[in-house]
């Protein structure tokens, strides 16, 4: 998973030097002390309490897959330390230690069933990469489906790293869905969407909604492979606020103007500048005062104006659903109209009883 | 009768990329006995060459691509040959670590190159068709690949059987003391079976990319599949591997459709275990007096 990690850490870097050079917190410079987690799960363990008891580290942020931030959360727990984790995940946790910047579950899997649903999309078919996350996500899919006339005509998995799709899309052609709801992992994606497309399924037919296909990946996958299907996250690089103009901006300043940003590369970068918020209105670095200050905490970030939750901690976000442009831009064609409260444990949801 | 046929197709397809990685494995492990785990990196140089050519060349390029990747992956085993591998001959553990040692250099290597992220090699557009037979869509993609393979064995087949250069290869499995003594200079012919056999894992490279992206593991993924075709085989057995391949790639078609891609994977496992209890040298054996 090297092709997204590298990114996130280029936009946080970036967050960085925006703080450093607006005179850094209170006023020290922020100086960032960099680990590969090399995309293995207990090296990520490792790395972090390296940085938490070698370097002494005030913050971390890092972490990418569910299953590496699972691996990590104990550490954190353990050095009552503070990890910021960049990236949406399946819901149903919330750690003393750890902000979640990207979307649980309310705020990126359930509008995009809403949008489907109001779409007439109501045979869904389930393809996803045989782990924590799209296990987790296909059984809050599969209670809501239940409580909203959705019928699942299938749910498949493959072995991270899967390349073969012949068979799983001869059973999606059989099963006849009215659309696929994708949670596969990385590299996975490129071969499932190039073998649907020369088995002959075009978006036109049968539209794929995919929640792990962001910017960085379309171009991994080829946008023509993808063109006219469907995501869900909270913030695209077209999304028009003059903050992500500015983060555009900025980020392409840095590291090149070809270069695109995406979903996690936001939520990371806005994890920087919050941390940096809540330091400055703690007057120091201390876990416990930082915490308390993070609380209500808000910041007008490219997706839009977020508020930590200090219970959960989660931050609000606004869900949008995109189409993918041959371009490999994303354009949104839905949105939940303002920030979505997030709701981790689906409290709120009566289908999702049972379910943490 | 549609499923049963539709998954033939995707069994031989899923065969066909078996037996294009297999088959340049099945040649240095076979005559060499050497465990080669760089061989997935000649995949990923032959990926990547596709890669490098698209730029100048355009979408036409996967043509060029092949001959390309061939020369490309040989030159990198060949090198690998002369200065590793021809130092560890007869010490197979040893080679495993050593050549599992460069292919983790490589992919760093590529990584450096060409960045972390994954590439994209786009198809000609008329390999982005599919064909309509007998009620099932079959991806052009597919079918070039299958293509491949023909073209790949075929030839393999008859440069051992009609060149003097194949002879002496098959003597040199056969018993390579006795090729020596009778004149064979069995270095030269490791050095040209090594360039052929990573040149393969080159031309298979390309053939991958019409499937999925092009990264720096690209290669190590396909890597176990290799060896189990190459074990059920038989060691450097033609045959074997494409009757290997073929067997592999329609159970794991058959029993993924009727349960699911992590059980199938384990069936074919199981499977593979039990028949090599059996026959632990492999469908095919190659008769030799020779004392190894």
């Amino acid at each position: 998973m090297a092709i997204s990690e590298v990114t996130v850490k280029n936009a946080e870097l970036l967050a960085i030097d925006q703080i450093n050079a607006a005179g850094g917190v209170l006023g020290k410079q922020i100086v960032p002390v960099v680990e590969d987690g090399q995309s293995d799960w207990p090296t990520f363990a490792e790395k972090s309490q390296k940085l938490i008891s070698v370097d002494k580290v005030a913050v971390v942020f890092g972490g990418w897959t569910s299953a590496s931030r699972k691996a990590m959360l104990p550490v954190y727990e353990s050095n009552k330390a503070l990890l910021f984790y960049p990236v949406q995940y399946e819901g149903l946790e919330a750690s003393p230690y750890i902000y979640y910047m990207g979307a649980t579950t309310n705020q990126q899997i359930v509008p995009a069933l809403d949008y489907l649903k109001a779409q007439g999309k109501t045979k869904l078919f389930l393809v996803g990469s045989d782990y924590v996350f799209p296990k987790t996500a296909n059984k809050e899919i599969k209670a809501y489906a239940k409580a909203n006339g959705i019928d699942i005509v299938g749910e498949e998995y493959t072995p991270l790293g899967a390349t073969e799709y012949g068979t799983i899309i001869n059973k999606i052609t059989a099963a006849k869905p009215t659309a696929v709801f994708n949670t596969l992992n990385g590299d996975s994606n490129v071969a499932f969407f190039k073998q649907m497309r020369s088995a002959g399924v075009t978006p036109q037919q049968l539209p794929v909604l995919s929640v792990s296909v962001a910017e960085q990946e379309v171009q991994g996958i080829g946008a023509d492979v993808v063109a006219g299907d469907l995501v869900s996250w909270n913030y695209y690089q077209t999304t028009n606020t003059p903050e992500s103009v500015a983060f555009v901006k900025a980020y392409q300043a840095k590291y090149g103007a070809d270069k695109v940003v995406d979903d996690p590369m936001e939520a990371a970068f806005t994890g920087v500048h919050l941390w940096a918020l809540a330091v400055a209105k703690a007057g120091t670095t201390a876990v416990e005062a930082v915490k308390a200050a993070m609380a209500g905490l808000t910041y007008q970030a490219p997706e839009g104006l977020v508020t930590v939750d200090g219970e959960n901690h989660h931050i609000t976000k606004t869900a949008r659903i995109g189409l993918i442009s041959p371009s490999g831009q994303i354009n949104e064609v839905a949105n939940s109209g303002g920030p979505i409260k997030p709701d981790p444990f689906l409290k709120t949801y009566p289908w999702a009883v049972g379910l943490s | 009768m549609h499923v049963a046929l539709a998954q033939l197709v995707t069994g031989l397809s899923i065969s066909a990329v078996l037996l294009l990685i297999a088959l340049g494995l099945t040649f240095t492990f076979g005559q060499m006995r050497v465990i080669n785990m760089a061989h997935g990196e000649f995949i990923m140089a032959g990926a990547y060459t596709a890669y490098m050519l698209q730029g100048p060349l355009g979408h036409q390029s996967l043509l060029v691509a092949l001959p390309a990747a061939f020369v490309v992956a040989g030159a990198i085993g060949l090198v690998l040959e002369r200065l590793l591998i021809r130092r560890l001959y007869g010490r197979p553990l040893d080679t495993l670590l050593v050549t599992w040692g460069v292919s983790l250099l490589l992919q760093q290597l590529a990584r450096d190159l060409f960045g972390a992220p994954n590439v994209e090699v786009r198809a000609p557009t008329w390999l982005n068709g599919a064909v309509h037979v007998a009620g099932i869509t079959i991806g052009a993609n597919r079918l070039f690949i299958m293509a491949i393979v023909a073209v790949s064995v075929t030839a393999i087949w008859l440069y051992l059987t009609r060149s003097p250069q194949g002879r002496r290869t098959r003597a040199v499995v056969e018993n390579r003391q006795l090729a020596a003594c009778t004149g064979i200079a069995t270095t030269t012919v490791d050095q040209r079976t090594f360039f052929i056999g990573s040149g393969l894992a080159g031309v298979a490279g390309v053939g991958i990319t019409l499937l999925g992206s092009v990264g720096p593991t690209l290669g190590s993924n396909y890597l176990i599949d290799a060896f189990l075709v190459v074990v059920v085989g038989g060691l450097g057995q033609l045959r074997g591997a494409v009757l290997a391949a073929i067997g592999l790639g329609l159970l794991r078609a058959y029993v993924e459709y009727w349960s699911h891609a992590s059980i199938a994977r384990v069936v074919v496992f199981l499977v593979i275990v039990a028949f090599l209890q059996a026959r632990p040298q492999g469908l095919f054996v190659l008769k030799t007096r020779s004392l190894q």
